[in-house]
C-alpha cells in the first residue's frame, strides 16, 4: 500500500486554471463606465464561489450581501438596505476567518463609501449613473481621443499618409508618439477577452516610418486674432497647431534653443531621435506659427513680464511644463559630480555631451527618467552604472520596458536601498554615497508598499557622479506676482484649461497637472485650443476627410501580440541611435488584421464608434 | 457587381449591398427583427445570421455587405438553431401576455416566433421592475422593451430630439429616458414616430377609449351631446388594419361607423382645416402687409408635435408661430360655443371627441390656454389606432355598412382642407385661399403643385399678383432642425414656412396604424391627393359650412371672437425646462 501521491491536476482543474486566465484578461479588458454596484454584484459572486463554507459571515454573509445588492440594481430597496449592506460587509470584514471572506466584504465596503451615490441613485430613481459614453475602450483610453481602430484599419490596408492624416486631427505628434507614446489605449483593449492587446504603438510606428510626406490641412481664413503660447512642448505646440487651423495667429514663447520641451529635453535621443521630432515640430509651424526661442516669460532681468503678453495678444496658453528637479534631501547634495537629471538631460539636448569615461556613476530614482539618464550614462562611456531605489524592482514607476532595457545595457539596479548620505574628497568632489539596507513593508493609502528598517547595517557605494532623477518639479513663481492662483506651483485651471479667475488666459500640460506623459499633454493643448476659440468667438471645426475602412466580418482567431524589439544591447549602448526596431510588413499586417474594430463590432454600431469631428 | 452564391443559387448584386437585400433579391429571405432600414442596423437580435462558408461563427445579414463569392446559406440547422434560440431568449425576457397587447396580431416578434416554430420558451422569465407615468400621453412597458434600440435611434436620428437612450449597463441594461431625465421633465415632443417604429408593444398611446367607449362614459349614458371629429389624414388609413380596401374604407363609410358608435353629431375636421386657412391665410397676408412689425418668416402651428419642438428648441422663435389654433383646437371652439349656440345648450352639455393621427394632440387637448370656449376645447383624442381598436371589437361587418354624410354645419370640408393631413397641404391650401384674398379670383386648384412631394425640406416661391412669397415645406423634425438652422445662420429666407413633425405629415403621424419596416406616408398622401382631385369644392373659403359660421357667428377673419376662440398665445404655457 502506498501512503502518499504525486499531485497531478485533473482535466477538470487544468480547464479552470485556464478560465482563471481568461477571467484576468477579460477583468483588465473591462470598458470604462460599467455601472460600479453591477459589477461589484459580480465580485461578490465570484468571492462567494470561492468561500469554504466553514465560517458564518462568509458562507451566508456573502449571498446576503448578494442579495441585498441584487435588491438595489432591481429597485427593490431603499436607502436603509445600503446602511444594511454597509453593517453586513463591515461584520464580515471584522468577522471572516479567512482573506477569502473578508477581504470580500472589503471590496464591498470600499464600493458602498467609494460609490454611494450611484447605490442612491439605483434605490431612489432605479437608475444609474454611469454612461458608456465613449464605447471603443481605446479611444476611450487615450487622452487625445486619437480614432485608434480608425489608423488601425488604415494601417492594414497600406493608407499610411491617411492614417498619419487621421491621427493628426486629434494628435499632431503622431511621429513622437509612435515612438515615445505610454500608450494607455492598449491597457483595455477588447483584445485582451481574446488573447492580448494590440500593440498600437507599434503599428503606429510603422504608419510614421512609411508614409510619404503629408502636409497639413490648409488653415481656415485668417480670424485676425491671436494667441500667446508660453512654452514650446507637446502641450503648447499642440495648441499652437489646432489654433492655426482654426485660423488664429499664434506665436510661441520658447525659452530654451530648441522646440519640443520634455520631447526634445526631457526623452533621449535613442529613443526619440531628434530628427524624428523634428518631423512633427516642422508640420506643426508649416502651419505658420511664430516661434521666438530663448525668450523667456517673467519678472527678472532679460525677461518679458507676463503682463505685457497678455495685453498684447487676444488669448494666453500657458504650457511652461515641469522643468526642474525635486532635491533628496541629503548631506553632501551640493557637492561637484551631483548632477540633476533634467540638467543632464538638457546639457544632452543641446547637444554638450558629457564625458563619464572610466567613471562610476550612481542614479537615484526608479522612474522613466531614472532609467533615461541610466542609459544616457551608459552611452557617455561610464564604466559601471548603478540605480539606487529604495523600494523594490516592482514598485518602479518606469516602464518595464525601459527598466529592462536598463539591465539589458548593463546598469545594475541596487533595490532597497535608500541614499542617507554623500561622502566628498578633500576638494569636495563625490567619492561615494553612503544608503540604509531596507525591507519592503506596509502597503500605503495609494496601495505602494513603503520601504522599513531593515535592521542593517549603513553600506557604502564608491562612484564618481550621482544622477538625482526623483522627480519634477514646476518653476512658476513669477507668474504667482501676477496673480496666477498656484497650488503646490501647479497652475490652477478648471477642466476646460482656463485659469480660474483671470480671463482669456489658459493653460495645460505638465505645468497643471504636474509631470505627466507626452499624450496628456497634448490632449491639454487640443482641450485649450478649442476652448480658446470659443472664447474668441468663434466655434471651428476640426476633422479630416479620411474614409475608414469598414470592418471584416472574419473570424479573429486567438493569435499572438507582435511585441517591439530592440537593437542587440551591445550595439546600441554605444551611441544614441534609435534602440527599437520598427515591426515587419507581414507583423505589421498581422498585428493590425488582430484588432476587433470596437468601433464597429458591440456598441459602437449603435452609438457611432467615432468622434469624427470636435 | 458581386457575384454571391445563397443556398446553391448564383445571383449578381451590386457592390456594397447588404447580405439582408442580397437574400431577398435571390427570393430566400431572411427574418430581422431589430433591423430597420437607414435607420437602425445594428445588428442586435442577431435573428438574421446567416452561414458563410469559410467563417466560423455566424454572422447578422442586416449590417454586412456582400463579397465577391461569398457561400451564403440562410436556413442550414446551425442558423436555424441560433435564430430560435435568439428568440426564445428574447421572450425569457418579454411579457408574453400578447392577447391583451396592443400590438397583437401586429407584432414582429410574435410573427418571427410563429415563424420559426418557437413553440416554449426553455428559459425562466425574468421581468423587470419598471414605473411609468400612466397620465403622460406617451407609454412605455419596459416588460414588452426588447432593446432593439430603434426609438433611439428614429428620436435622434430622423428627429433629433434625443430623448430616449440605452440607460444601466450589464444585464440589466434598458431603454429609457436620456440623460436620467424622467418623461414629463423631458422636450419629447410627443411625435409618436418611436411608438409607429417599435416592432412590439413597448411604446404606445396613452389608451383613452374608456373615457369614451365604456357604459359610464358619456356616449352611453347620453346625459351629454357626444360629438365627434376626424382629422383629414385618419381616412387615408382608418381600413388598413381592418382588412378594407380604400374604395371600402371611404371617409363617409368612416363618418357611418362613428355614428354606428352612438355619437351624436359626427363632424369633419376638415372643417376646422378649412378655418384654419381663414384665420391663418388672413394673418399671414396681414402679416405680409406690416412686415416691420412681425418676426419672419411666419410658421404654421397646427401640428402640435412642431409646436412642442420649437418651443423647447428654439423659444426665441415662438413667435413666429401663426397665432391660429391647430383645426382640432379651433373645431372644438366652435363645437361648443356656436354650433351649442345653434342646439340652445351650454358648452358643458357637450362632449367632444377628436380622431387624430397623432399623440401630440392628446397633450395639445391639455394646455389650458389652447382652450377657449370653455375648460376644455376637445374633451378627449383618440388616434387612429385607438379607433380602429374600438372598431374591431365592435364586430362590424363594415363592407355592407352604407356611406353616410357628416353631420352639418361643421361636416362639409374642401379638398384643400382634406390636403392638410399630408406635407405640404397646408402651404398649398393656404397658397389657394391667400391668392383668392390678393386678387380676388380663384387660382387653378393645381397652381401649386410646387409645394408637393416627400422630400424632407422644399422651398418654392409665387408671384401672388405682384407679392413674390417665398415658401418652405419640412417634415420631420430633424429636417425642421436644418431648416432653422439655416434660417438663423441666414442661408435661406423665407415668408411663409409649413413644419409637420412627423415624416411626410400626418398620414405619417405617430397615431397611425403601424406596419413594421414600412413607411406608408407617401401612398396615404397620395390618397388625400386624389380626394382633392376629385373634391367638389378646392377652395376653404367655397367652404359653404365655413362661409355660413362667419356669417352667423365669427363675422369676419381675424374678428374679435375669431381672436379669441381661434387664436392662441403659444407663450401662455411652457414645456419642461423652457423659460
Amino acid at each position: 500500500m502506498s501512503r502518499l501521491n504525486v499531485f497531478t491536476q485533473s482535466k477538470a482543474q487544468r480547464v479552470v486554471e485556464g478560465l482563471y486566465q481568461d477571467l484576468e484578461r477579460r477583468i483588465t479588458a473591462s470598458p470604462p463606465g460599467l455601472c460600479p454596484v453591477d459589477i461589484s454584484s459580480s465580485f461578490l459572486k465570484l468571492c462567494h464561489a470561492q468561500t469554504c463554507g466553514k465560517c458564518v459571515p462568509c458562507r451566508i454573509g456573502l449571498g446576503q450581501l448578494e442579495n441585498l445588492l441584487e435588491d438595489v440594481l432591481d429597485g427593490e430597496a431603499t436607502l436603509e438596505t445600503i446602511d444594511l449592506i454597509e453593517k453586513t460587509a463591515r461584520v464580515i470584514a471584522n468577522t471572516a476567518d479567512c482573506a477569502i471572506g473578508y477581504e470580500a466584504a472589503n471590496m464591498v465596503l470600499k464600493g458602498v463609501q467609494g460609490f454611494r451615490e450611484d447605490y442612491e441613485e439605483h434605490v431612489l430613481n432605479g437608475r444609474c449613473l454611469c454612461h458608456l459614453e465613449q464605447p471603443v475602450p481605446c479611444v476611450a483610453l487615450c487622452p487625445a481621443g486619437v480614432d485608434i481602430p480608425g489608423y488601425v484599419a488604415l494601417v492594414a490596408e497600406g493608407r499610411y499618409d491617411d492614417a498619419v492624416r487621421l491621427i493628426r486631427k486629434d494628435n499632431p505628434f503622431p511621429t513622437s508618439c509612435a515612438l515615445v507614446c505610454e500608450h494607455p489605449c492598449e491597457a483595455r483593449c477588447r483584445r485582451n477577452m481574446v488573447d492580448a492587446s494590440i500593440n498600437i504603438r507599434g503599428l503606429k510606428r510603422y504608419a510614421v516610418d512609411h508614409c510619404g510626406i503629408v502636409p497639413p490641412p490648409p488653415n481656415a481664413p485668417s480670424t485676425g486674432k491671436t494667441v500667446a503660447i508660453i512654452g514650446g512642448g507637446p502641450s503648447g505646440l499642440s495648441a499652437a497647431y489646432y489654433l492655426q487651423l482654426m485660423g488664429h495667429q499664434t506665436t510661441i514663447f520658447e525659452q530654451c534653443q530648441s522646440l519640443g520641451g520634455m520631447l526634445h529635453y526631457g526623452i533621449p535621443s535613442y529613443r526619440l531621435p531628434k530628427e524624428r521630432l523634428g518631423e512633427d515640430i516642422d508640420n506643426i509651424l508649416e502651419t505658420g506659427v511664430q516661434v521666438k526661442l530663448n525668450t523667456s516669460i517673467g519678472n527678472q532681468e532679460g525677461q518679458i513680464p507676463f503682463s505685457n503678453i497678455r495685453d498684447q495678444y487676444d488669448a494666453v496658453y500657458i504650457s511652461i511644463g515641469a522643468h526642474t528637479d525635486k532635491k533628496v534631501g541629503i548631506e553632501g547634495e551640493e557637492a561637484e559630480g551631483v548632477i540633476s537629471a533634467i540638467e543632464l538631460l538638457r546639457e544632452i539636448g543641446d547637444g554638450n555631451k558629457p564625458d563619464f569615461t572610466g567613471k562610476t556613476v550612481i542614479v537615484i530614482g526608479g522612474g522613466n527618467v531614472a532609467m533615461d539618464v541610466t542609459r544616457s550614462s551608459i552611452r557617455l562611456g561610464a564604466e559601471k552604472v548603478s540605480i539606487l531605489y529604495r523600494r523594490r524592482k516592482a514598485d518602479m514607476t518606469a516602464l518595464a520596458d525601459e527598466i529592462e532595457g536598463a539591465i539589458a545595457e548593463g546598469a545594475e539596479i541596487l533595490e532597497l536601498c535608500a541614499p542617507k548620505r554623500i561622502e566628498t574628497n578633500e576638494n569636495g568632489k563625490v567619492t561615494a554615497i553612503y544608503a540604509d539596507p531596507k525591507i519592503i513593508g506596509l502597503i500605503d493609502s495609494a496601495g505602494r508598499p513603503r520601504p522599513a528598517d531593515s535592521g542593517e547595517e549603513r553600506i557604502r557605494i564608491p562612484c564618481d557622479i550621482i544622477i538625482v532623477a526623483i522627480g519634477q518639479d514646476i518653476v512658476s513663481g513669477d507668474f504667482a506676482d501676477d496673480g496666477l492662483p498656484l497650488n503646490r506651483n501647479a497652475i490652477v485651471t478648471t477642466e476646460t484649461g482656463e485659469v480660474t479667475g483671470i480671463d482669456g488666459v489658459f493653460a495645460g500640460g505638465d505645468c497643471v497637472t504636474g509631470p505627466a506623459t507626452v499624450i496628456k499633454a497634448i490632449a491639454t493643448g487640443k482641450v485649450a485650443a478649442a476652448n480658446i476659440d470659443n472664447y474668441l468667438g468663434f466655434h471651428h471645426v476640426i476633422s479630416v476627410d479620411v474614409e475608414i475602412p469598414s470592418a471584416r466580418i472574419d473570424d479573429r482567431p486567438a493569435c499572438g501580440r507582435v511585441n517591439m524589439t530592440e537593437r542587440n544591447s551591445n550595439d546600441r549602448k554605444k551611441d544614441f541611435e534609435i534602440c527599437e526596431n520598427g515591426m515587419s510588413c507581414k507583423e505589421v499586417t498581422q498585428e493590425a488584421m488582430r484588432c476587433l474594430r470596437c468601433d464597429h463590432f458591440g456598441y459602437g454600431v449603435l452609438k457611432g464608434g467615432r468622434i469624427s469631428q470636435w | 457587381m458581386v457575384s454571391v452564391t445563397i443556398n446553391h443559387k448564383t445571383i449578381f448584386v451590386k457592390e456594397g449591398t447588404t447580405i439582408l437585400e442580397a437574400c431577398q433579391i435571390a427570393k430566400m429571405p431572411v427574418p430581422s427583427l431589430c433591423y430597420l432600414k437607414g435607420i437602425n442596423d445594428i445588428g442586435a437580435c442577431r435573428v438574421c445570421v446567416v452561414e458563410i462558408k469559410g467563417m466560423e461563427r455566424l454572422v447578422p445579414a442586416c449590417n454586412n455587405v456582400v463579397q465577391e463569392g461569398m457561400e451564403i446559406r440562410t436556413n442550414s440547422p446551425r442558423v436555424r438553431e441560433a435564430r430560435k434560440i435568439n428568440i426564445e431568449l428574447i421572450l425569457s425576457q418579454h411579457d408574453c401576455f400578447c392577447p391583451t397587447c396592443v400590438r397583437n396580431g401586429n407584432c414582429t416578434l410574435q410573427s418571427i416566433a410563429c415563424q420559426l416554430g418557437v413553440e416554449h420558451v426553455t428559459y425562466k422569465k425574468v421581468l423587470p421592475n419598471y414605473n411609468w407615468p400612466q397620465d403622460f400621453p406617451l407609454i412605455r412597458d419596459a416588460g414588452k422593451c426588447i432593446k432593439c434600440m430603434r426609438c433611439i435611434q428614429i428620436c435622434d436620428k430622423v428627429q433629433t430630439l434625443n430623448i430616449w437612450d440605452v440607460a444601466k449597463t450589464g444585464s440589466r441594461t434598458t431603454v429609457d429616458v436620456s440623460r436620467n431625465r424622467k418623461i414629463k421633465q423631458s422636450d419629447c415632443a410627443l411625435c409618436g414616430q418611436c411608438i409607429t417604429h417599435c416592432p412590439v408593444g413597448a411604446l404606445k398611446e396613452r389608451d383613452d377609449k374608456e373615457k369614451v367607449f365604456t357604459v359610464n362614459a358619456p356616449l352611453s349614458t347620453k346625459k351629454k351631446i357626444c360629438v365627434v371629429q376626424v382629422a383629414p389624414a385618419v381616412r387615408a388609413s382608418w381600413g388598413e388594419m381592418l382588412g378594407l380596401s380604400r374604395e371600402v374604407a371611404t371617409p363617409k363609410r368612416l363618418a357611418a361607423v362613428l355614428k354606428m358608435m352612438d355619437f351624436d353629431y359626427v363632424f369633419d375636421t376638415n372643417y376646422g382645416a378649412d378655418l384654419t386657412i381663414m384665420e391663418e391665410g388672413s394673418e399671414f397676408l396681414g402679416r405680409i402687409a406690416h412686415k416691420e412689425d412681425y418676426e419672419y418668416p411666419m410658421f404654421t402651428s397646427c401640428c402640435p408635435g412642431w409646436v412642442r419642438f420649437l418651443k423647447s428648441q428654439y423659444p426665441d422663435m415662438v413667435q413666429n408661430l401663426s397665432t391660429a389654433k391647430s383645426p382640432q383646437q379651433m373645431q372644438g371652439a366652435i363645437i361648443k360655443t356656436y354650433l351649442a349656440q345653434k342646439l340652445d345648450v351650454c358648452a358643458d352639455d357637450i362632449f367632444s371627441v377628436s380622431i387624430m393621427p397623432c399623440v401630440a394632440k392628446k397633450a395639445e387637448c391639455d394646455i389650458p390656454n389652447i382652450n377657449s370656449s370653455t375648460k376644455k376645447d376637445v374633451d378627449v383624442v383618440l388616434t387612429t389606432r385607438e379607433m380602429v381598436r374600438q372598431i374591431r371589437s365592435m364586430n362590424l361587418d363594415i363592407a355592407n355598412i352604407p356611406e353616410q354624410e357628416f353631420d352639418s354645419p361643421l361636416g362639409e370640408g374642401t379638398g384643400a382642407a382634406v390636403i392638410f393631413g399630408v406635407t405640404g397641404g397646408v402651404m398649398e391650401a393656404a397658397l389657394r385661399s391667400c391668392y383668392y384674398l390678393i386678387t380676388g379670383r380663384n387660382p387653378d386648384a393645381d397652381a401649386f403643385y410646387a409645394v408637393r412631394g416627400m422630400n424632407g425640406w422644399r422651398e418654392a416661391s409665387f408671384n401672388l399678383n405682384g407679392t413674390v412669397i417665398r415658401v418652405a415645406i419640412a417634415s420631420g423634425l430633424g429636417n425642421a432642425r436644418k431648416l432653422i438652422e439655416a434660417l438663423r445662420n441666414k442661408k435661406v429666407k423665407y415668408d411663409f414656412v409649413e413644419i409637420m413633425a412627423c415624416l411626410g405629415g400626418c398620414v405619417g403621424g405617430g397615431g397611425q396604424p403601424i406596419h413594421d419596416g414600412q413607411e406608408c406616408a407617401e401612398i396615404r398622401g397620395d390618397h388625400l391627393y386624389h380626394l382633392d382631385q376629385t373634391a367638389a369644392l378646392r377652395f376653404s373659403h367655397e367652404n359653404p359650412d365655413v362661409i355660413q359660421t362667419y356669417e352667423q357667428f365669427l363675422g369676419k377673419p381675424l374678428s374679435h371672437r375669431a381672436h379669441e376662440l381661434l387664436h392662441t398665445d403659444h407663450m401662455g404655457w411652457k414645456m419642461p425646462g423652457e423659460k
